[in-house]
This record gives C-alpha cells, sequence and structure tokens, in this order.
C-alpha cells in the first residue's frame, strides 16, 4: 500500500510525519508519475484555491479526479474536504475541486483567523478519549447526501464525514500529534479497498 | 467541564498552525482590490494589504503607517484567501485596530516606521497571530519568545536585490546547524550569545528547526529567486514590490507560484522565466546608504 501526500502546497510533512507514526512510509506527490503510482492519497491543509490552480497547471488535475472517483482511499483535511466535496459554496467564483463526496462544503464557515479555534471532538469509529480537533478559517459541511456518514460534529454542523473510500474533516489531525484519524483511514479505508482489489 | 472551557480560539497551536497551512506558498503584496484579486487568480496563498509597497516607501520617503483600515476592508471582501496587514514595530494599538478588522495575519514590520525603538509588540496579548522578520536566529527566537507565530527573514525590502534575503536566509539555517552540533553543556552560553531564551534554543537544537514556520521575504524578484530561497530551506515566500513593479504582474505572479512548489525542477523554473516581461529594475542594496537599509530595523 503506497500511500502519496498531495505535495502541490500546504502541511504535506505534518501529513508524511503522522502516517508515518502510524507505521506507513509515505511520500509527497506531485508529478502525474507519482500520482499515477499510489494506491491511497492524502489531501493536506493548505489553501484549497492554490492548491486547485496548481493541479490545473501541472496538468494533474483531471487523473486526481479520475482517480478518486475510481475508488482511490482519499482522505482531505480542511483545504483537503474542500477539494474533495462535490458542492463547495463561498468559494472563488470559479472554484473547482476534484469532488467525490456527495456533500456541500461551506469554505470559511466558522470565519476568519480570529475566529479559528481548537475544541473537543467526539468521533465515531476511533475509540478512547475525545479527539483534540484544531479549525483553522475552517469549513463545514452544510448537508450531505444519504450515502455519507457524519463522523463528527460542532455546534450542529458536521466537520467529519466519510463515504466508503472517502474521508474528510474540517481540522487538522496533522497538528495535534493524536493519530488516531490517520490510523482510522489506513486502517479502515485503505485497508478496506486493498481487500477489495479495487 | 463546560463546553466554553474546551473550546479555545487564539492557542498557540491554533496561531502556529495557520502558517503552516501557507507553507509552499506564495504571499503577495497588494495595494487595492485589483492587485489583490490578481494575486488570487495566480494562486497566491494570502494578500498583504499595504497602501504602498516598499519601492515606493522608499522613493517617496517620509513616516510609513498602518494602512487605511477602508483600504484593508475592501481588499478583504474582494478575495476569499487570507488578508494580511502590517502595524509598525511596537505599535500595539496600530495591531489591536487591525485585529478588531478581522485580519488573519499581522505583519510587525520593519518596512514601516519603528514606532518603539526599544519594545516590540507583546503579541501574546492578541488573539490574532503575528508574523515578525528576522536577520539571524536570535532576532528570530527574541520574536518567538514576545509571542511570534511565524518568522520571514527580512531581506531588503522593495529593492528587487536578492543578496540580503540569502544571507539572512544563511544565517539563520547555520545558526541552527550549528545548535544541533553542540553538546547540550554548550547550550547555556550558546544562549547567551544568541540573546535568546535559554528553552527555545534548546528546543532548536533537539528540533533542528524553528519553532514556528520560517518564509522569506524581501528583494525576491523572479521564479528562479524564489525558488533559491526555496532550497536554502524557506518555507515559502513573500513577494513585494516585485510583482506589481513589473511589465506583466499577472504572469509573474503565477509563474513565482509554480516555481515555489516545482522549487527543485530545473526545466519547470526555466519554463516559468520565460516571457515574463521587464522585472523591477530594483536597486542594489550596496548603493542604499546605511540609514535607509530596512532589515537593520528591529533589535
Amino acid at each position: 500500500m503506497k500511500i502519496g501526500v498531495l505535495a502541490l502546497q500546504g502541511d504535506v510533512a505534518e501529513h508524511i510525519a503522522s502516517l508515518g507514526e502510524c507505521g506507513v512510509i509515505a511520500s509527497g506527490v506531485r508529478s502525474k508519475q507519482e500520482i499515477e503510482s499510489i494506491d491511497a492519497l492524502v489531501i493536506p491543509g493548505g489553501e484549497s484555491t492554490t492548491i486547485a490552480k496548481l493541479a490545473k497547471a501541472f496538468g494533474v488535475f483531471d487523473l486526481i479526479k479520475s482517480r478518486i472517483a475510481s475508488g482511490m482511499p482519499t482522505y482531505g483535511s480542511c483545504a483537503g474536504m474542500i477539494l474533495i466535496a462535490d458542492q463547495i459554496l463561498d468559494g472563488g467564483a470559479d472554484q473547482e475541486g476534484f469532488g467525490g463526496i456527495d456533500a456541500q462544503v461551506r469554505r470559511n464557515a466558522f470565519g476568519r483567523q480570529v475566529d479559528s479555534f481548537e475544541t473537543d471532538l467526539s468521533f465515531s469509529g476511533i475509540g478512547g478519549a475525545a479527539f483534540r480537533a484544531v479549525f483553522i478559517r475552517a469549513p463545514w459541511v452544510e448537508s450531505v447526501g444519504n450515502q455519507v456518514e457524519v463522523l463528527a460534529s460542532f455546534n450542529g454542523h458536521p466537520v467529519a464525514i466519510r463515504q466508503g473510500h472517502l474521508l474528510a474533516t474540517s481540522f487538522h489531525p496533522e497538528l495535534t500529534g493524536d493519530n488516531r484519524i490517520h490510523r482510522f483511514f489506513v486502517d479502515q479505508l485503505c485497508k478496506e479497498s486493498s481487500k477489495a482489489g479495487i | 467541564m463546560t463546553k466554553e472551557n474546551l473550546t479555545q480560539t487564539g492557542t498557540s497551536r491554533v496561531k502556529r498552525g495557520m502558517a503552516e497551512m501557507l507553507k509552499g506558498g506564495v504571499i503577495m503584496d497588494v495595494v487595492n482590490a485589483e492587485q489583490a484579486r490578481i494575486a488570487e487568480d495566480a494562486g497566491a496563498v494570502a494578500v498583504m494589504a499595504l497602501e504602498r509597497v516598499p519601492a515606493d516607501i522608499r522613493a517617496q520617503g517620509g513616516v510609513a503607517r498602518m494602512s487605511d483600515p477602508e483600504m484593508i476592508t475592501e481588499i478583504q471582501k474582494s478575495v476569499s484567501i487570507p488578508v494580511m496587514a502590517k502595524a509598525r514595530i511596537g505599535h500595539f494599538v496600530e495591531a489591536q485596530i487591525l485585529q478588531s478588522l478581522g485580519v488573519d495575519y499581522i505583519d510587525e514590520s520593519e518596512v514601516l516606521t519603528p514606532a518603539d525603538y526599544t519594545h516590540h509588540i507583546d503579541k501574546w496579548n492578541f488573539t490574532i497571530p503575528f508574523v515578525c522578520g528576522a536577520t539571524n536566529l536570535g532576532e528570530a527566537l527574541r520574536r518567538i519568545n514576545e509571542g511570534a507565530a511565524m518568522i520571514r527573514s527580512k531581506g531588503e525590502a522593495g529593492t528587487g536585490d536578492v543578496s540580503n534575503a540569502t544571507t539572512h536566509m544563511r544565517a539563520i539555517s547555520d545558526e541552527i546547524r550549528r545548535l544541533s552540533s553542540m553538546r547540550e553543556d554548550e547550550l547555556y552560553v550558546a544562549a547567551k550569545e544568541l540573546q535568546a531564551p535559554y528553552d527555545l534554543v534548546k528546543e532548536v537544537a533537539t528540533t533542528g528547526k524553528l519553532p514556528v514556520v520560517l518564509f522569506t521575504a524581501g528583494g525576491i524578484a523572479t521564479p528562479a529567486d524564489a525558488a533559491m530561497m526555496m532550497q536554502l530551506g524557506a518555507d515559502g515566500v513573500f513577494v513585494g514590490s516585485g510583482i506589481f513593479k513589473s511589465g506583466d504582474p499577472a504572469r509573474r505572479a503565477a509563474a513565482i507560484v509554480k516555481s515555489v512548489t516545482f522549487y527543485d525542477d530545473a526545466k519547470v523554473l526555466a519554463e516559468q522565466s520565460k516571457g515574463l516581461g521587464e522585472a523591477m529594475v530594483g536597486i542594489n542594496v550596496a548603493d542604499i546608504p546605511a540609514p535607509h537599509r530596512l532589515a537593520e530595523r528591529g533589535w
């Protein structure tokens, strides 16, 4: 199982380190060949508009989109959540993502940096104590389709969702040193799909 | 514990984390909404809203201050990416005003005229994070000790001459490498020499890096300049006058963004360097009389 972290912009190193703590040697991927060679993808936190523009400029946008659509396990945190949602609200005029999860995600929904926060969340499926979640100019999920499972919510808004091989969080587990969500991705989403022979 | 106690804003993790999200990106100086939109379209991760870019501050002289809040608000309305703004060194009231406007990051900047020649702003008092300039490791750690959540090497702003940025990036990385190779009992004297708190010095010695994100700034004018800073170890770059003082800002901005992502791929850099039109004319730092060098402001 080869996991890549999309390395166009954002906190790539933190995701690689979190996956490393789960016993997975992940690497940054940005070229066509690198993205073709991986079995699973993490889209990091960063600036969603920048990541999408770079993906287009370097001709990997459609490749990522089609790999996600054809079953590659993918996890997106914050900007990554925005990029794998089918619909983006409050995006730039022509903002486009890779899509995949049947959900509407509202960009910067929790406000500007002055409103950024950390809090304890109960996250279904990871066990143990509450998860300390860091939200930075974070999006929230406005609505989900019926195939989407809500794993965590804050103030009535879903902030962690899963649809089959796709996982998305509004917050940044890679900043906290708690790797339970990365482990969940590796154990539940990546291994399941490799068993299914996708 | 009540729910209120569990939810906190303005923590170090939230402030430093915001800078982590900017890594591998370009932050561009803009003076109006139109430039801000050009920057966003080019793929900037954030814009720095200011009334005059450093090259103009240099040319026009006089006291440079915080920008008009109206202009900052206008820029905030026109883009969806983070908006930063500058306060004068030590001017904590300008910082209070910027925080109330909801800017995403405050740059306590030597590009503006300092308001206090002894003290920097006590940045722990704010919910909003700060980025500060540094020319060496000691200066960087002093700023972090005051609460800076991000550091940028200073360079010499508004010149288009990258030599000082190179010097400052090399100085910071060189001092970090030196600390990493020291015996533990040598770190006390190292802290004294760096004029920085021992705990931060020890942390850098152990981890081999700054505890916050390190960008570079000052004199970056071309894709190659930006890529060189990345190869020297920067997490990202600020481009000030270099974009909107050039012949074709939109094209140059996009080329610098791409060059920061592919900073280690000379083929991509060659492609991005083609046909950009005129770069900003620039001034050699050596030709600027010492009292007019901005990098020497801050201590």
